[in-house]
């Protein structure tokens, strides 16, 4: 597929669902507008030769560490679970675990 | 005393001559005076900084203490402190109070460092002006109708404005480099790996660089000795020998060869940025040095490849903000989904939902290659530029930014134009390469100019030494704004 530089509503509202950001038709239009000058900047990519180019991932050219195979972090489940988000003044937190709305019926 | 180096005021605490919570305090003062106005600083403890002051005395009075001891540093807000609010400049965290230390506020609490409060910050450190912050604009204090850049403004704000001894940030496209030159102060991003990002909020992984913002470079070399070491939290920390950031401070400048790229001098440079950077490096000429012209010729792709890139990095960093564990959490929703969605939607700014959206796109299914792969095949071009001008010298220098500082309000529903900004910045990123903006003058309307100096890998010593013996023969570092 090639590369489109001005997006269509369609193309912005399906980004919005991608990325978990509700947004109203105001918004994906204003978001729509400015993702269209930003790609138009980006596009400058598009007429270089890269054939033969390794991608570059990361500055450093080093391999993931590795460690041994034992226990090195403690429990701090309490401590991480007191900053929990509040739902109608209450925080989301039940039995040491994280309360979100109910998935599976 | 507000304009003492850092090695001065550790003399006189060491000596007994002002005690860590006297100075502490000073600089509280200092800040409930000016904060309001310039907004640097998004949270101050009093309470917690003095507590810190007074540790720090008992450091100094059984003689355990270490170069940082008993002096205030203010912390950019990206950085996680126990017990501090740590936002990030988002209403996402407002009330986050983080349960743990970043790898760099410990090796400062290590060193007996006063954690002076965290400093206003464009919004998960995406911006250039510091106006995407939720906690409201930073100004610069040389003319406090400007912005002063950005990410790190408040870190720059705070320095210039003597408002701390000295500060962290962080630099993902320029974001220390940017600020500093904005507001006429020193900054330092290291070699990337060089500092731990354990802790660091993370906004592009593979970019990111904590270093040190301050007066001179010699503070900076201070500083960076404490932040600076191999961390095993942090995947790609390097496993690297310790070393003396500051050793090379000294050395004469003869035989120092300067590289000018000259797509740095090219359209795009505001003149009177190019002739304050031209009679810099006029004067590292008398300093000993020679000049060679370089050529970065794929740097001008920087912006575009950047602009994939850390997008793409912040799209997937940033999805752990969904309003579950931590952070932000919408009043009011239906099911799960719309939960996630209202969260993130209400808890971000404009800025940050754009490049969430940006790099939500590039790596979305049928134009990965098209953006992302050729984005990074480009940053290894852009990197193999610097190794070959690096044959031909032993930094590189050029403008920080494209102009001085501008206008609030100037840039801001043009998001392109603002990116451009960072176009002296972004390469060095890429490339993980070492960079610094130390002041050279004032250009139009009597703002500060920044001076870039880019090293090789490693090569965060040599730079100080150039940057020291530039500052010991003039005095633009040493320039404070009046009137406050």
């Amino acid at each position: 597929m090639s590369p489109t530089i001005f997006l269509a509503n369609a193309d912005v509202r399906k980004v919005a669902i991608l990325a978990r950001l509700s947004m109203d038709e105001a918004g994906i239009e204003a978001a729509r507008s400015q993702l269209s000058g930003i790609f138009t900047l980006i596009e400058e990519m598009q007429a270089v030769d890269t054939r033969g180019i390794a991608p570059m991932s990361h500055a450093q050219d080093v391999s993931q560490r590795l460690r041994a195979d034992t226990v090195t972090e403690t429990n701090q489940r309490e401590l991480f679970q007191s900053i929990a988000p509040k739902y109608q003044g209450s925080p989301q937190i039940e039995a040491g675990l994280y309360l979100v709305p109910q998935v599976i019926e | 005393m507000f304009n003492s180096s850092l090695q001065q005021l550790g003399s006189a605490l060491r000596a007994g001559q002002i005690s860590s919570v006297e100075l502490t305090q000073l600089y509280l003062d200092r800040i409930a005076a000016l904060n309001p106005a310039l907004n640097a600083y998004i949270t101050t403890d009093a309470g917690t900084s003095l507590a810190q002051a007074r540790a720090a005395d008992t450091m100094l009075a059984n003689g355990t203490a270490q170069a940082l001891t008993g002096i205030p540093i203010a912390q950019k807000d990206i950085f996680c402190a126990k017990g501090w609010r740590t936002t990030c400049g988002s209403k996402m965290l407002e009330n986050f109070v983080s349960p743990y230390d970043a790898h760099v506020i410990g090796q400062f609490n290590n060193a007996g460092a006063v954690n002076l409060g965290k400093t206003n910050m464009d919004e998960f450190a995406m911006g250039s002006s510091n106006e995407t912050s939720y906690f409201g604009t930073v100004k610069n204090p040389w003319d406090q109708s400007r912005v002063p850049g950005g990410s790190s403004g408040g870190a720059a704000a705070a320095v210039a404005a003597r408002l701390c001894a000295a500060a962290t940030g962080t630099d993902t496209g320029g974001s220390i480099r940017q600020p500093a030159a904005l507001c006429g102060i020193s900054g330092l991003k290291p070699t990337y790996g060089v500092v731990s990002r354990y802790g660091m909020i993370a906004f592009a992984s593979s970019l990111d660089q904590a270093g040190p913002m301050a007066r001179s470079a010699e503070d900076l070399a201070m500083l960076l000795n404490a932040m600076a070491g191999f961390d095993e939290r942090d995947s790609t920390s390097l496993q690297r020998d310790k070393e003396d950031y500051a050793r090379d401070l000294s050395k004469p400048l003869d035989g120092l060869r300067i590289g000018l790229p000259k797509e740095f001098f090219a359209e795009g440079l505001g003149n009177d940025v190019a002739q304050t950077v031209e009679a810099a490096i006029a004067e590292y000429k008398k300093l000993g040095a020679s000049v060679v012209e370089i050529s970065l010729p794929n740097s001008k792709l920087s912006v575009p490849v950047y602009y994939v890139l850390a997008p793409a990095e912040a799209s997937s960093n940033l999805s752990r903000f969904d309003g579950v564990r931590y952070g932000y959490r919408a009043p009011e929703y239906t099911d799960l989904a719309d939960m996630y969605e209202k969260s993130r939607a209400q808890g971000f700014g404009a800025e940050v939902k754009r490049r969430i959206m940006i790099g939500t796109y590039v790596l979305s299914h049928g134009y990965y290659d098209a953006y992302y792969l050729q984005a990074q095949k480009i940053r290894r071009l852009i990197a193999q530029d610097f190794t070959e001008a690096f044959k031909q010298c032993d930094v590189i220098m050029g403008p920080t930014a494209p102009s001085t500082a501008f206008k609030l309000g100037e840039k801001g529903d043009d998001p392109v134009q603002m990116y451009l900004s960072d176009i002296y910045t972004i390469a060095v990123n890429l490339a993980g390469l070492p960079g610094m903006s130390i002041p050279c003058g004032f250009g139009a309307n009597d703002m500060p100019v920044g001076l870039q100096i880019i090293g090789n890998y490693f090569d965060e010593a040599r730079m100080l030494n150039a940057a020291h013996q530039y500052q010991l023969a003039t005095d633009w570092h040493s320039r404070a704004p009046q009137g406050l």
